[in-house]
């Protein structure tokens, strides 16, 4: 692979933007990344973008590739079509601050008011606890979460809906699932779930599931489990004919 | 022109990677009120790219382990010019602050009855590194920072020091000042102490494992503040990164696929780590490959393969196979993990069950399939030894009030640092720094800001934009000067140095910080990454300055420290460290300071570990 390749950038703030493209040489195993900071090095260098690892690692540089949310660091050029040009945009469920970078502070706020891990007292009289390897393979899973947003960004709740007031989004759900399903964690979440967290409102259309760079089965793993959780505790008729009793 | 919004803390941690996060958190269990700037988004640290695991003497897979073998593999990897006390303290107590983790709620690899695992790397007798798969880092920052939120730490994301701020008299540091990257504003930030913890300066090279934001800050910061640096000469280069394609370069492969039974093989298909084997390792290295594979599958008989050898050995044994022609097509050699099926069934899964990232980072990047055909990799610029000079027990630099902690202090790793010390070297340092700061800042006020630093600062940093714009009277692209510099340190200050490239490289230098005073950049403060590398430049440019400086003092070779026209270790620089200083007309001086002599307890240690 040689020669050159064109990108449309969406450059600009929240006064107004509008597509501008450059043309880059491109080589062999490029990634868009790699053309996104050339054209910063070598053609416009106050192109606000945000990375940091380059491996698919830190999940800094997320942007919406040809219309997908995707890492530009993971997404090699051979893959995609370089006949017409490559666009390149921020993420479009966070408000924009410049050219490709979002403010994504909300995502911040919102773990923060989920309830921390809590542990059981330790199993051993050394203060360790003894796990086996079967119960925590599914928490792994969601904890290989890189932090990209990509979730929070293709989910229609927060995309179109705007319900982030009300929805904490499937990056979030993955967290509580985590901590939910440690096996050392004692803390109750199921009632900030129903409610203040909001998993009632995926109805699990699967797209975070289809754009998470960490391949993690968001929806059928983490999501679907909880809301199982919730449905038993809060709408099972049977239970609730016997706590009624129980009064 | 500086926000008129001050921020006033006890404790102030410049950095949020592990070391940040760790001292934050202890300085505020002490009780101080605690802020950590940090360059990225919380969470995205460069801690976050250690894969292989945090070594800690646990015990737990192999119970002949302790902190007695830890250290003595310590000083042997590091060729006893570390600081003994920084290391005892560390084997010591690493294993506490592990188990702490995983109280955080840190989820570990197990045991078959239910402990944390453990497994080998490279210069550990034992198997000591606690992990989970090959994204070992990625666990301790998350349950860092999930744990840390909680505390009442505020976390001020995105912004970047420009510089410490000293009290009045220039005694102490007693503040810093910021930029922010959103709107390009200027904050003063005062506090009682200031803890550096602001990771390496890979990006002085051009082959790096290094993120973006590795660009020596805290070195440079404290070197201007009238602290010492010490040991800049010792680099290390991670024996193995990927070579193939070229934009991917220098991204690490972990040890851990060696740990997990990967060999080194040339282009003849030779395991060539059998050729050379240094003599203080001998006894404990396997001298056949049957011998070296059970070790890698838990036999405590078996002594372990020679791709677990130190990884400055290791490196420059790749180099001599590239040099010599016996490279892979690419420039680099072939590390294969896809031959244990010869070994084991369902070799497939397991290798993308115990490397996870690494079958992803190839399939992904490369299009390799590690479970089937070998990987290309090579040497790339990992870890800085050196840093700044603090005190063992405490963490406090030279200059009082200001704490340093993780890749940026210096000290425990001497010449060369195993795999695996970094992560657990950040937890327990990280935490003494915290605890130390705190005390500190018990015992001393705010502090007032002398003079007219923050006007300076804030003067200097806007230079860029007030600079001619044309390229025809002299305007330079920051981007373009980092890349020169770069390739300069690769070339002249890389894996092997001799004295004549050393010394083009400090004349080198000299033009790039003149280029460097003719740096232009567009645009205005919002958000704009050409101003932010050309600030990062001035770090870069004094970094590599004292790496060239302490690289050509010491004549001898040792560890990650190769000298083509001194092969060999002299003792005589075995007694002693390389300080730097910013001298009284601000030039940089580099003086030898003699290593204190071990206490007979410790020498007993290291001779009982023979």
């Amino acid at each position: 692979m040689s020669g050159k390749a064109a990108f449309k950038i969406l450059r600009g703030t929240s006064q107004g933007v509008e597509f501008e493209q450059y043309e880059t040489p491109i080589s062999e195993g490029m990634v868009v990344l790699d053309a996104v900071r050339q054209i910063q090095a070598d053609q416009i260098p106050d192109l606000a973008c945000r990375w940091n690892c380059k491996a698919g690692k830190c999940g800094s540089c997320s942007a919406e590739i040809n219309g997908i949310p995707r890492l530009m660091c993971m997404t090699r050029l051979a893959d995609l079509p370089l006949e017409k040009p490559v666009s390149v945009e921020p993420m479009k469920a966070f408000p924009l601050i410049k050219d490709l970078t979002t403010d994504v502070s909300w995502n911040f706020h919102v773990k923060k008011k989920i309830k921390p891990f809590k542990p059981r007292p330790p199993d051993a009289s050394d203060g360790t606890w003894r796990i086996w390897q079967e119960d925590i393979d599914r928490v792994q899973e969601f904890r290989k979460c890189i932090e990209c947003f990509l979730c929070q960004d293709v989910c229609h709740v927060l995309r179109e809906h705007r319900l982030q007031s009300e929805f904490i989004g499937p990056r979030f759900l993955v967290h509580v699932a985590g901590l939910e399903m440690h096996p050392l964690d004692i803390e109750d979440r199921l009632e900030e779930l129903k409610t203040a967290y909001g998993v009632g409102y995926c109805n699990i259309t699967k797209c975070c599931t289809k754009v998470c760079p960490e391949e993690i089965t968001i929806t059928d793993n983490a999501i679907i489990p909880l809301k199982e959780r919730v449905v038993d505790r809060f709408y099972d008729p049977l239970a609730n004919l016997l706590r009624k009793f129980k009064k | 022109m500086v926000d008129s919004q001050e921020f006033e803390y006890d404790v102030l941690v410049i950095g949020a990677g592990g070391a940040g996060l760790r001292a934050a958190i202890e300085a505020s269990a002490e009780g101080c009120s605690v802020g950590i700037i940090c360059k990225c988004l919380l969470g995205k640290a460069h801690t976050v790219m250690a894969e292989g695991g945090i070594a800690a003497a646990l015990g737990n897979v192999d119970d002949r382990d302790n902190w007695k073998v830890h250290f003595s593999d310590t000083m042997r990897g590091g060729q006893y010019v570390n600081n003994w006390r920084m290391a005892e303290i560390h084997a010591k107590e690493a294993p506490e602050r592990v188990r702490e983790l995983e109280a955080w709620g840190a989820v570990f690899d197990r045991t078959k009855d239910g402990r944390i695992l453990q497994r080998n790397f490279g210069g550990h007798k034992y198997p000591r590194l606690v992990h989970v798969g090959d994204r070992t880092g990625l666990e301790m920052l998350r349950t860092l920072q999930d744990y840390g939120i909680h505390q009442g730490i505020e976390v001020h994301m995105e912004r970047t020091v420009v510089r410490l701020l000293k009290d009045g008299d220039g005694s102490r540091v007693c503040g810093v000042i910021v930029y922010d990257r959103e709107k390009g504003r200027f904050q003063v930030f005062r506090a009682k102490a200031v803890i550096l913890a602001t990771g390496g300066i890979g990006q002085a090279y051009q082959i790096t494992s290094n993120s973006w934001d590795c660009t020596g800050d805290g070195h440079s910061l404290a070197y201007e503040a009238g602290a010492e640096l010490i040991d800049m000469e010792f680099i290390q280069f991670h024996p193995t990164g990927m070579v193939w394609p070229p934009s991917v370069r220098g991204i690490l492969v972990t040890e851990g696929v060696r740990g997990e039974g990967g060999i080194l093989l040339n282009s003849e298909g030779r395991r060539f780590m059998f050729d050379e084997i240094p003599d203080n390792y001998k006894h404990q290295t396997a001298d056949n490959p049957e011998e070296g594979w059970r070790y890698t599958q838990g036999d405590k008989e078996a002594r372990r393969p020679p791709e677990l050898l130190t990884r400055d050995h290791t490196a420059r044994c790749i180099v001599r196979e590239i040099k010599e022609g016996r490279g892979s097509p690419h420039g680099g050699v072939f590390l294969d993990i896809a031959w244990i099926k010869e070994k084991i069934s369902h070799s497939e899964e397991h290798i993308k069950r115990k490397l996870p990232s690494m079958y992803h980072q190839f399939k992904q990047l490369a299009g390799i399939d590690i479970t089937r055909e070998p990987m290309e990799v090579g040497p790339t610029t990992h870890y800085i030894m050196g840093g700044i000079h603090v005190d063992a027990d405490t963490q406090m630099s030279t200059v009082p009030g200001l704490f340093a902690c993780g890749e940026c202090a210096a000290g425990i790793n001497g010449a060369n640092r195993l795999g695996g010390n970094s992560l657990s070297d950040l937890l327990v340092l990280g935490k003494r720094a915290g605890e130390y700061a705190a005390d500190f800042a018990r015992e001393n006020n705010l502090g007032s800001i002398g003079g007219e630093q923050v006007e300076e600062a804030v003067e200097m940093a806007l230079e860029p934009f007030g600079r001619d714009n044309d390229p025809q009277n002299g305007a330079e692209n920051p981007y373009s000067i980092q890349n020169d510099l770069q390739k300069l340190m690769q070339h002249n200050v890389g894996i092997v140095r001799k004295e004549e490239e050393i010394q083009c490289a400090l004349e080198k230098l000299d033009l790039l910080k003149e280029r460097a005073s003719r740096v232009h950049v567009p645009g205005n403060r919002e958000f704009n990454p050409g101003w932010h590398t050309a600030l990062d430049l001035n770090h870069l440019l004094t970094i590599s300055e004292a790496i060239a400086h302490s690289a050509l003092e010491r004549k001898e070779s040792r560890g990650a420290h190769f000298r083509e026209d001194f092969p060999e270790k002299n003792p005589d620089f075995g007694q002693c460290n390389y300080v730097t200083i910013k001298g009284p007309e601000g030039n940089m001086l580099v003086r030898s300071e003699p290593i204190p002599e071990m206490p007979e307890e410790l020498k007993a240690v290291i001779k009982e570990m023979e």
